[in-house]
């Protein structure tokens, strides 16, 4: 063992350049802001931190706690189709061959490595009216037409007489699409890494005591899987509950989410203490999260075992 | 608790921006308190901030082949952009490029420099209704770079006759699910201002109502409210009608023949991109010397010509190209103009309104 001198050296060493980091980017900036959300406009550019909770009054209309449930709904519908998608992927990542685990993994992360701007667009040219998804639909279309011909049914229009390409693009539908889309990593990440972990000799056990797979997973693969489903329900909530970009290229007339309507605080609508107050509520809701994350963590430590 | 607020509230006054822009405005004054002296120990630089591809192919270079000066040149996407950056101070622009609206509210919040005229001679050669705009009485904070308007883009073949009026768009079920809107808050509740008989600077409450609700009342029919990428809504087939702003549709044309562009008989809003000087520019003598550059037919035609926008300099439009001259597109028949007003800046209160109105009309 060195000196503990010498640890203390390293330690400040590490320890500096990130706590300086995180004050001068993160904390001050952000303080900055939660003054503002106590202010009120003055004139075209200033704010008067005044210390008012006008602008939090603002919030709770209905109209904006209208638009945070919806936010809201579409982040648990995000989370919860992510879920139901990423458990079987994590699952068959953990059994595959090590070799192909590899590759496997990596096609989960490689989406991440690619800005979201570009694959939100390349989701739009999938699927919008003149996208791949429809010149499939309308391939199919084409030869179960002339197949219907073939076989004499040519003239009866079955399936009408023109191919109606499928809108796909500008509803919540797509918005969903996309965000399911973008976050299904952050959800098979933690779910991998927590099935990974799990002692496959409980699996054993419990097929040699006669339960069959639906019992297997859903008492021992499930309860044993569950910090990481947690930690994948939270780090898929938090970030889709302030999506921007989705919503906005992919949505329709009424995909607006929260993030949406901040935004236009900060740029067209010019009221920053309006913004700042929507924003900080966000927040609240997200530290509700992690709170929340926390104790159920503390009594799962507790008592909760395998039942 | 009230100690705090005050001692909170006393620091802040200290730090407050506004003040930071009240001492920078101060230091721009100084500056050009002494012109002369200025001009003579001005460097040969210009940083302009503009709006992405709207300038000439050499219009750049030419300018430093005669003066000498070297133009620097950062693009913004929009308006908002635009104020949001010079809000805080001018991080050092000389030439800005405001639309009409901003450029009153730039005015308001004392964020421009005086343009002095007689550094600009050849304001000779603009059309004169330019020169006394609402927004910007007698052309002291601004001169116009370009103009056009708004208006309806549409795929000819998908028609079954030309849109004429705007109530294809924001009063009919006609093209139900083949219609786009565009996003942009002022410009959408305007235009259905002006189509409900309002002038579109009508800041009373019961127009902005009945704008709401016709907006409301038409949701279900309209596809998208579209950020301003209407072009690419109606090219790759989304959309069959669209309002956009006319250069985009313009370019479009250009590529595709089914396409076509008109502005409706209930009037329509023209919109004036402007050259102003920021307060606290470091070079206000090259601006003034840009400014004027830009308005020689010679550098203007070919500018005005590459851009595809409707330039407001008399003698470039009469002498340039015929295809440019024409196009209906660019210059709209002088009748369909009659109707057709600029949008103002009609203060803090009405953008706050308007604002919550667009919430509430993309959250029904």
């Amino acid at each position: 063992m060195d000196s503990w001198r010498h640890h203390r050296s390293a330690f400040w060493a590490a320890f500096t350049a990130p706590t300086f980091w995180l004050v001068v980017f993160f904390l001050i900036p952000l303080s900055l802001l939660w003054l503002f959300s106590f202010g009120e406009k003055e004139g075209i550019t200033g704010i008067n931190i005044s210390w008012t909770l006008k602008q939090y009054s603002r919030a709770l209309d209905p109209l904006y706690l209208g638009i945070f449930a919806k936010s809201l709904w579409m982040a648990f519908l995000t989370t919860l189709i992510c879920l139901i998608v990423a458990f079987p992927v994590a699952i068959a990542i953990v059994f595959a061959p090590p070799k192909a685990r590899l590759w496997l993994l990596l096609l989960i992360i490689l989406p991440f490595w690619t800005n979201l701007l570009i694959r939100t667009y390349a989701l739009i040219a999938v699927l919008r009216t003149r996208g791949q998804v429809n010149f499939g639909l309308e391939w199919l279309w084409d030869h179960a037409n002339s197949f219907l011909t073939l076989i004499g049914l040519g003239s009866y229009n079955l399936l009408g007489a023109d191919f109606e390409p499928l809108g796909m693009l500008y509803n919540n539908t797509a918005v969903l699409i996309g965000l399911v889309y973008v976050h299904l990593p952050f959800m098979v990440l933690p779910l991998y890494a927590a099935l990974d972990r799990l002692d496959r000799s409980y699996m054993e056990a419990s097929f040699d005591l006669g339960a069959g797979h639906v019992r297997t997973f859903r008492s021992i693969i499930i309860p044993l899987a569950l910090p990481g489903i947690a930690s994948g329900i939270i780090i898929t909530f938090i970030p889709a509950m302030g999506s921007y970009l989705t919503p906005d290229l992919l949505g329709g007339t009424d995909s607006q989410m929260i993030a949406n309507v901040i935004e236009r605080q900060f740029k067209s609508a010019n009221d920053w203490p309006f913004g700042a107050a929507l924003s900080f509520i966000l927040m609240y809701v997200t530290f509700f999260g992690l709170a929340l994350r926390a104790v159920l963590a503390k009594r799962e430590g507790r008592g909760g075992k395998i039942t | 608790m009230r100690k705090s607020k005050r001692g909170m509230g006393g620091l802040l006054d200290a730090l407050s921006r506004r003040q930071f822009v009240q001492g920078a405005a101060a230091v721009g004054i100084s500056v050009t308190a002494m012109p002369s002296l200025a001009s003579a120990e001005e460097e040969a630089k210009l940083n302009l901030y503009n709006w992405d591809t709207y300038i000439g192919e050499t219009t750049l270079e030419d300018f430093k082949a005669a003066t000498g000066i070297e133009v620097k040149m950062d693009l913004f996407a929009d308006n908002d952009e635009l104020f949001a950056k010079l809000r805080e101070g001018n991080p050092g622009y000389d030439i800005i490029v405001p639309s009409n609206d901003y450029v009153a509210r730039m005015i308001a919040a004392d964020m421009l420099e005086e343009i002095d005229h007689a550094k600009v001679p050849n304001i000779k050669n603009l059309y004169p209704r330019f020169m006394n705009p609402a927004f910007d009485p007698e052309r002291k904070f601004s001169l116009p770079y370009m103009w056009g308007t708004i208006g309806i883009g549409y795929r000819k073949s998908k028609v079954k006759e030309v849109p004429t009026s705007w109530d294809v768009l924001y009063d009919s079920d006609m093209y139900k699910g083949k219609i786009a809107l565009m996003a942009e808050c002022n410009t959408l509740l305007q235009i259905a201002m002006k189509y409900l008989g309002y002038s579109v600077n009508d800041a009373s409450d019961e127009a902005l109502a009945a704008a709401t609700a016709l907006l409301i009342k038409q949701k279900p029919n309209i596809k998208s409210f579209h950020d301003d990428n209407g072009q690419d809504l109606l090219a790759s087939g989304e959309v069959d009608i669209v309002m956009e702003w006319n250069g985009d549709i313009a370019q479009l044309m250009s590529e595709d023949d089914d396409i076509g562009y008109v502005v409706p008989k209930e009037g329509s809003l023209v919109w004036e991109d402007t050259l102003a000087i920021p307060k606290g520019a470091p070079h206000p003598e090259n601006a003034h010397a840009f400014i004027n550059f830009i308005h020689d037919p010679k550098v203007n035609v070919p500018l005005a010509e590459f851009i595809e926008y409707a330039t407001p300099n008399k003698v470039a439009a009469e002498t340039a190209e015929e295809g440019y001259r024409t196009n209906p597109a660019i210059f709209p028949p002088e009748a369909d103009l009659a109707n057709t007003e600029a949008s103002n800046y009609l203060g803090e209160e009405d953008t706050a309104k308007k604002e919550e109105a667009c919430t509430r009309i993309f959250a029904a």
